[in-house]
């Protein structure tokens, strides 16, 4: 079998596959700054007992969801108190609630939204609040 | 294998069960996470079979009377103020009775009225057009008869404002942000974003927390420091013994057209002194 024009057929791959694997050759042996959302506001800080309204690992998968039912809890059918797994009462607001403790939306929500990439578009309206840590 | 027709069935039917039951189980296993968890409505929450609102015109004397309602809304609901009025962004504003009552024209009305301005704002009606036409449901009707907007689903198309007959409702052309001043936003109040629609909502988040809407405080506010009657009176449509319902009843009230059947809840009270 003979490979009509090889040269430039294996010349072209060869730069196919370096501009494809181009990315990874550039981030090769660099460490990925992994995601460190900081929970060290003034506002935890002077919480008795440092937990958030549910269980972190239920927080940390499932945030986005709870904040969808709250809103549709608080805007849609007016309700505003969430009653937690352990009967714990906190008001249905975001800016109130939610940034009232993590008043550091830089270190706390942008950390890992950042790193994944992901926009949400929550500040556009609400606002943020003025970043404190301690 | 070889596999006649009514075996084929019989197996496609049994995975179809299968895979709907094995989905559902799935589901049921994690949502069961948070099973405790639920919402409530907060205790000191006003409620209401209907809301409405009174304005006795005859209470408003100065330009102040105006302003301070417009102030007290605007304020606390972070609405910008653009300056020129093709951005302007109102939920609480003014005009003429001309234009304020245009199906009751009268050209020898008396001089008071027809140069007065009259306190306008969304009248959340009982059978709202705006709601009627909103392809996403982003403005709806409350239980408590509020017509309510939820900025998270506004698409900006703007149906709403060409169905509301009384104009109460303002479009974002800007990003609303760039109009109002840092030390002076409501903290506890979201911004809008440019591209939607917003318009008056009775104080919605205000009455959860068992207050009054922010104009109706700021005109008793001033009724009380003046020592007289405030101008605007809030309450259930519903309940014969409110606020609202004494004053139906002992003084002659009109609504912003009412021959387009809309069913507006906000009453006005032209003139003259207390007949009762």
């Amino acid at each position: 079998m003979k490979l009509y024009g090889g040269g430039k057929i294996i010349t072209g791959l060869i730069i196919f596959f370096f501009l494809v694997t181009f990315p990874f050759f550039l981030n090769i042996g660099k460490v990925n700054a992994k995601p460190e959302p900081k929970i060290d506001t003034p506002e935890i800080q002077k919480l008795a007992e440092k937990k958030c309204i549910e269980p972190k690992a239920f927080m940390r998968a499932e945030h986005m969801k709870l904040l969808n039912d709250w809103r549709d809890f608080a805007v849609r059918n007016g309700q505003r108190l969430y009653v937690n797994s352990e009967e714990k009462q906190f008001t249905i607001s975001l800016q109130n609630t939610c940034m009232h403790c993590h008043s550091n939306k830089k270190k706390f929500c942008d950390e890992c939204h950042n790193y994944m990439a992901v926009k949400p578009y929550c500040w556009s309206c609400h606002i943020a609040p003025k970043e404190k840590e301690s | 294998m070889s596999m006649n027709r009514r075996q084929f069935l019989k197996i496609a039917g049994a995975s179809t069960l299968l895979g709907l039951g094995g989905a559902s189980a799935l589901n049921a296993l994690r949502g069961g996470e948070l099973e405790a968890s639920h919402v409530l409505t907060d205790e000191k929450a006003l409620n209401a079979k209907r809301w409405a609102m009174v304005i006795d015109v005859s209470k408003f004397r100065t330009e102040e009377d105006y302003k301070r309602l417009t102030k007290a809304c605007h304020s606390i609901h972070n609405v910008p103020d653009f300056g020129n009025p093709k951005d302007e962004i109102k939920w609480i504003w003014t005009d003429t009775y001309e234009h304020t009552f245009p199906s009751q024209p009268n050209e020898y009305i008396e001089e008071g009225i027809k140069n007065k301005p009259f306190v306008l704002l969304c009248n959340h009606c009982a059978n709202p057009p705006c709601v009627r036409v909103c392809p996403t449901k982003a403005t709806f009707k409350r239980k408590d008869g509020i017509v309510m907007m939820d900025q998270h689903r506004c698409i900006g198309c703007r149906f709403c404002m060409a169905a509301c007959p009384f104009g109460a409702r303002s479009f974002n052309y800007k990003d609303p942000r760039l109009a109002l001043k840092k030390e002076e936003e409501n903290r506890e109040y979201p911004t809008r974003t440019i591209g939607v629609v917003e318009k008056c909502t009775f104080c919605f988040e205000r009455l959860a927390k068992g207050l009054v809407p922010a104009c109706v405080e700021a005109s008793r506010e001033a009724a009380k420091a003046a020592g007289g009657e405030p101008g605007m009176y809030f309450g259930d449509l519903d309940d014969p013994a409110s606020e609202v319902r004494k004053i139906l009843s002992t003084r002659y009230t009109i609504r912003r057209k009412p021959e387009l059947g809309t069913d507006p809840s906000v009453f006005y009270v032209i003139g003259g002194e207390k007949n009762a």
